[in-house]
């Protein structure tokens, strides 16, 4: 009924129209404009600069080189130390420095503005701009159309807003190098696509912001080319990506067969036509969650994710830390009112959700580079974002992708801002050490104080201590894991066999168990990294230094956020105890969108009652707090060897370390097998051995030979014709009388 | 636009007309006196004819371009037609019109053709006249395959095309010239042969009370459908081997991998680019409106779509492993020409109009696919992929384009190549879902072959040996402007093209469903 009231009321002017809103094509454009032209100053540089192949061979800052900057150096663990401490910009680097962040501050301001005018209008249906027809063939209609309502106004904001920040953090961090035009333009294109998986308005043009994500986290992975191993990462990227999106496609060929639209409202409308509970609404949204695993890293198809690492580290905290990756967590929420249709599908991305939190967690445990620590925490906690929006708590599910935005943006950045000072000092020694290993860290904190701080915050935060952000939006997954399994659909719902609450029982412990864990590791990147004595070496110690203030600035900013960011979203239950503030401002918020799908699934069964909430909070806290004192009493930053002179693990440990070695598998089952059965079978024996060989010049040599037998009887010589004259005849005559 | 058109009486003179242009070019070309090579080291032969060439084919070009105006999208059946008599006795007539579908097959051909010329500007160096009056009456040939309203028109121009490509390859080609020309001449012509008898039968089964056989497209029509049951699956499989070949469908490929690699760049542009869709326009022309029992036939559309399902995953698979990228590039193309195979015979709005999006899109990237081999061939003279490696550090706006261009061939949503592979895929899951799902999965090989690709070419380590290359030239430049402007253009609003289209698609879908007893294709979610 709700829905029926959605479609009428589009009908109707729209309460946004005439406002800021009306220029919300704006947003997309603006980065779009930057992609332009800083893409066209990347390749005049690259066309009129000095183009002497001979240099572009030895000097690493020639045009159009992309290996060996200053930064990409450390990245490149191995490539060689050249002289090259003159720094040489490029020639359009001050333009750039302009327009690059320019545009993203610009798209926030915008959104900042349309968030107002929103909020004053509270529209109860999306505000729907149609640009022009895109793929109109008979009873299929696709528009190129943006959608406004309040779940892409959250995500606007957050990709704008942390969007900025990281492009001012690049500034700094990408100075010296000699591609940075060309980062510029794949950053600016990578926000355009994000804008337009967030506005599509229906799921075909989410589809084009969808893979072009995927295309810019492909340029961006492999962006120092040069190096084999991350063009290598970015094809991995891109192709396991691909897996997914054939589920998202397979999905809407599912939803136009049976429903036959596309757009947003119109399956909202419809949805009700695909009986619920029903194997076909199932199927579509396991489809869908195919293609979730894929953007957002989750079991089975996580593998990119760490070795995404690969990329510029500001790109790893936009991409694969605060917006691309949780695109899948979006599109959940975004088609809530199908998955909240299928209790099964729902159970199965909790499921995953849960399995993925505590398995990247337990790989985080033994990382030693700090950016595959930080990696596989992103997958972990993006886990965490599907349990919530899988037991139908979309809010808070959306919720943990504000606060993570924030805080793991802010941890890849302080990170960037380590791997920054390690990799000056090494560079200024001409040392060929890892500049990203946490073995030859240690005791920063003298020479990064505020990247120090920062950090800390951001570890409490993602650890669950409260009040920092993470503490909030983690606890109210959890209690909805928890309230879920007292009553709703899912509770009431089997899944392989299993009653639905005593999985939502099981996947609350997993998820607390997954907590201690991120408490553990977390503590252990900073000790490791920060605390204890130095093992960067004694010559190197002198020159680490605190970043510049255009890299630390934004680090400030995401702190502060990273600390109140759970005022976004405060239970009930924080004001019986302190009354600091309106308590569920992001639940009202995105009521319009979800509130819906939530209240089928939860079937008006109430919360869980206060006291039960607190304890809850008080076990959650418990454990949080029990992790971080574990791992200051058992790790021992101080008797940590450096990295060459550590010894390997050995037994479960070292399975661990070496990610269970899934990589390995997957390359001995599938991959390699595919190449050979295509090269050996398809292409040597199918193609040009039976087809091209037996088939078509065997019958060429067939009609060959017996034009040559035909020829070889031509002998010219009377006496064989003769000859075979009178056998022949001989033969008749056999044949007759023997008859 | 309109109006000028008709104060010239731009409908009574334009099909003709542009076959005609390429034929006086042609003739042109042979009176131009042959002039030697300035530098014997890189000098081209008679330069003048590549200038006399590009110009006809930009007449051409512009002359084609009034149609997309004239044509007129609401109106079933022909416009601009031409009917003259010509061989009396034999019943065969000169008889021309156009269509949605004919109309962005012509305007494709004569889009691609003056790039080609481009494509050829300093890589054809001797006997540069014989090579663009080829080009310019290959030309005639394959407007003439898409014009034709005369079956036995049709087959004429069908040969015709033959003929100038086997010399293409074979006087102008790689190592292997001989081999390939020959091979192509014969794998195509035998089938060829067949459709002649096939022609030939139905024209004399239409003889008029006189006893003149009628081969006229529109009469023939009324008489396929008429046919015994037996009768039209032989005539209609004579005519799919035909069109099989050409296409081409798995298992009769093989002869596009060696005519792609051996061909010179504009041989294979030609090829892939535009008489690749002979084939699948045969099948939509032809074959199906022809015999639509036959094609619609349960055992015998399965048979086809599961071969267009086998050459989807088996040619990206094929595509995948190959060390030379033109090699690459054909399989790739096998792969293609299977989704155009699935959405024809999938037989719903949706996926017949997707299956000539990709038609024009493949024209568009595979032709630019090749024209970017043909460019680091001219550097270098090697195909192999394994002989580059890096080179985006020295050639950053090649390695741009390239990028660019595989990602549309490889289907990326805002490109052209998601418009056809998206049409083609949700049509055909509403008659065929499990074929429609297996195919999907073709769009993650297509990005493991190409990306795989690029990469070895483009990315990794700079070999030293590659550290000389040049970067594009503004010619080169201008001839990979106009593509990547079509690549956007139908990837963001190709809506102009399937209006222009869907009218003679629905008209083809129609014919077959009431042709045949198959069960009609109800609007979605009902």
């Amino acid at each position: 009924m709700l829905l029926q009231t959605a479609v009428s009321v589009a009908s109707q002017i729209h309460p946004l129209s005439g406002t800021l809103a009306e220029w919300v094509w704006l947003l997309p454009a603006l980065p779009l404009a930057g992609f332009v032209i800083n893409g066209l100053l990347s390749l005049s540089g690259a066309h009129f600069g000095p183009s002497d192949p001979t240099a572009a061979g030895h000097h690493p800052h020639s045009e159009g080189g992309a290996d060996a900057s200053a930064i990409s150096h450390s990245e490149n663990a191995g490539a060689s130390g050249d002289d090259h401490h003159v720094v040489k910009r490029h020639r359009w680097a001050g333009v750039v420095s302009i327009v690059g962040p320019g545009v993203l501050i610009l798209s926030f301001l915008l959104a900042l503005g349309i968030w107002q005018a929103m909020a004053a209008a509270h529209p109860e249906a999306p505000f729907i701009q149609r640009w022009f027809s895109w793929m109109p063939v008979g009873d299929l209609q696709i528009d190129a159309a943006i959608q406004l309502d309040q779940l892409s106004m959250v995500m606007i904001l957050v990709i704008t807003g942390v969007g900025a920040l990281i492009h001012i953090f690049s500034v700094g961090y990408m100075r010296e190098d000699p591609g940075y035009p060309r980062y510029f333009s794949y950053l600016n294109l990578f926000v355009f696509f994000m804008l337009m998986l967030v506005l599509g308005a229906n799921y075909p043009v989410l589809f084009v912001g969808w893979e072009g994500v995927g295309l810019c986290s492909y340029l961006l992975i492999g962006f120092w080319f040069n190096d084999k191993a991350n063009a290598d990462a970015g094809k991995k990227a891109f192709i396991v990506n691909r897996i997914g999106d054939f589920g998202l496609l397979v999905a809407m060929f599912l939803l136009f067969a049976n429903i036959g639209v596309l757009d947003f409202i119109g399956v909202n409308a419809k949805a009700g036509e695909l009986m619920t509970g029903g194997p076909l609404v199932t199927t579509i949204c396991l489809f869908m969650f195919l293609g979730c695993t894929g953007k957002s890293a989750q079991i089975p198809l996580y593998i990119w994710l760490p070795d995404a690492m690969a990329g510029p580290t500001p790109v790893s905290a936009l991409i694969h830390a605060a917006t691309m990756v949780t695109a899948g967590v979006y599109l959940i929420a975004r088609s809530a009112v199908l998955f909240s249709l299928s209790p099964v599908a729902s159970l199965t991305v909790a499921v995953v959700g849960a399995v993925t939190a505590i398995f990247a967690a337990t790989i985080g445990l033994k990382q030693w580079d700090i950016k595959k620590v930080l990696a596989y925490s992103t997958i972990s906690q993006l886990g965490y974002m599907f349990v919530g929006v899988g037991v139908g708590a979309y809010v808070s599910g959306m919720f943990h992708l504000v606060t993570h935005a924030f805080f793991k943006a802010l941890l890849f950045l302080g990170s960037g801002s380590v791997i920054h000072a390690m990799h000056t000092a090494y560079h200024h020694t001409h040392s060929g050490e890892d500049a990203q290993d946490m073995r030859n860290m240690g005791g920063l904190k003298r020479y990064l104080p505020v990247t120090c701080v920062l950090m800390w915050i951001a570890t409490l935060a993602i650890s669950g201590i409260p009040p920092f952000s993470g503490f909030f939006s983690k606890d109210e997954i959890l209690g909805s894991v928890f309230a879920r399994a007292h009553g709703s659909t899912l509770a009431s719902a089997t899944w392989l066999g299993i009653p639905g609450s005593t999985l939502l029982y099981i996947i609350y412990g997993i998820g607390l168990a997954a907590a201690f864990l991120t408490a553990i590791y977390m503590t252990r990147m900073m000790l490791y990294t920060f605390h204890g004595p130095s093992r960067t070496g004694a010559e190197e110690e002198k020159s680490l230094h605190e970043a510049p203030w255009v890299m630390t600035g934004p680090l400030v900013v995401l702190g502060i956020l990273t600390a109140v960011g759970g005022w976004l979203n405060l239970p009930e239950v924080a004001t019986d105890i302190l009354p600091i503030g309106p308590t569920q401002v992001l639940e009202h918020w995105l009521d319009p969108v979800v509130g819906g799908a939530t209240t089928r699934i939860t079937a008006g069964a109430s919360h869980v009652p206060a006291t039960t909430e607190e304890l809850l909070i008080g076990v959650a806290v418990l454990i949080a707090v029990s992790g971080i004192v574990l791992a200051f009493a058992r790790l021992k930053p101080d008797r940590l060897p450096r990295k060459r002179d550590a010894v390997a693990e050995t037994g479960f440990e070292g399975v661990v370390a070496n990610k269970y070695y899934v990589d390995e598998a997957i390359d001995r089952t599938i991959v390699t097998p595919t190449y050979a059965v295509s090269r050996n079978f398809l292409w040597r024996f199918i193609d040009a051995g039976l087809i091209d060989g037996l088939l078509v010049n065997g019958s060429a040599a067939l009609a060959r030979g017996f034009g040559w037998m035909g020829s070889r009887l031509q002998t010219g010589n009377v006496g064989i014709y003769a000859w075979v004259l009178v056998v022949g005849v001989l033969a008749m005559l056999g044949a007759f009388t023997l008859r | 636009m309109t109006g000028f058109l008709d104060s010239i009486g731009y409908n009574d003179w334009v099909l003709p007309g542009l076959m005609l242009i390429p034929l006086i070019g042609a003739a042109v070309m042979m009176i131009l006196p042959v002039r030697a090579p300035t530098d014997t080291a890189v000098g081209v032969e008679t330069p003048a004819a590549r200038q006399v060439a590009f110009w006809i084919f930009m007449l051409e070009f512009v002359v084609s371009l009034g149609l997309w105006w004239s044509f007129n999208p609401a109106v079933t059946g022909w416009q601009a037609p031409i009917d003259i008599g010509w061989i009396p006795t034999w019943g065969v007539r000169f008889t021309l019109g156009i269509d949605g579908i004919a109309l962005m097959m012509v305007l494709l051909t004569t889009f691609i053709m003056p790039l080609s010329v481009l494509g050829s500007w300093t890589s054809i160096r001797t006997k540069t006249r014989s090579y663009y009056a080829l080009l310019l009456i290959l030309t005639t040939g394959m407007l003439g395959v898409f014009l034709a309203r005369d079956l036995f028109l049709f087959y004429v121009m069908w040969e015709v095309m033959l003929v100038p490509m086997y010399f293409i390859i074979g006087i102008w080609g790689g190592e292997r010239r001989i081999y390939a020309s020959i091979k192509f001449f014969i794998y195509t012509m035998l089938p060829s042969l067949l459709m002649l008898v096939a022609i030939i039968y139905l024209g004399l089964h239409a003889r008029t009370a006189g006893g003149t056989p009628d081969f006229s497209y529109d009469r023939l029509l009324a008489v396929g459908s008429g046919l015994p049951e037996r009768t039209a699956l032989w005539l209609f499989s004579a005519f799919f081997l035909a069109f099989a070949v050409k296409v081409p469908m798995f298992p009769f490929h093989t002869w596009l991998p060696d005519a792609h690699v051996e061909a010179p760049t504009a041989g294979s542009v030609i090829l892939a680019g535009i008489m690749l869709k002979m084939g699948t326009f045969g099948f939509l022309r032809f074959a199906l409106p022809l015999f639509p029992g036959a094609a619609m036939n349960p055992t015998v559309r399965m048979i086809i779509l599961v071969l267009a399902v086998i050459g989807i995953i088996y040619g990206a698979l094929v595509a995948m492993v190959q060390p030379d990228f033109k090699k690459l590039v054909a399989y790739s193309s096998v792969s293609h020409l299977g989704f155009v195979m699935l959405g024809i015979f999938a037989l719903t709005l949706q996926s017949v109009q997707g299956a000539l999006m990709i038609m024009i899109n493949h024209g568009i990237s595979t032709g630019a696919l090749f024209l970017l081999v043909g460019i680091i061939y001219e550097r270098k003279h090697s195909r192999l992929i394994e002989a580059y490696g890096g080179i985006a550090r020295v050639m950053p706006m090649f390695a741009a384009i390239l990028t660019f261009v595989s990602l549309s061939s490889i289907g990326l949503p805002g490109t052209n190549g998601f418009v056809g592979e998206f049409l083609v895929l949700i049509g055909a899951f509403r008659t065929y879902p499990v074929l429609a799902i297996i195919s999907t999965t073709g769009v993650i090989f297509a990005a493991a072959y190409l990306l795989w690709a690029i990469q070895r070419i483009l990315f990794n380590p700079l070999k030293p040996e590659n550290a000389t290359m040049t970067d594009l030239s503004k010619r080169e430049l201008a001839l990979m402007a106009p593509l990547i402007a079509a690549i956007i253009w139908l990837g963001i609003y190709p809506a102009p093209v399937l209006r222009r289209m869907e009218t003679s698609a629905q008209q083809l879908v129609n014919r077959v469903e009431s042709g045949s007893s198959i069960p009609r294709v109800t609007e979605a979610g009902r």
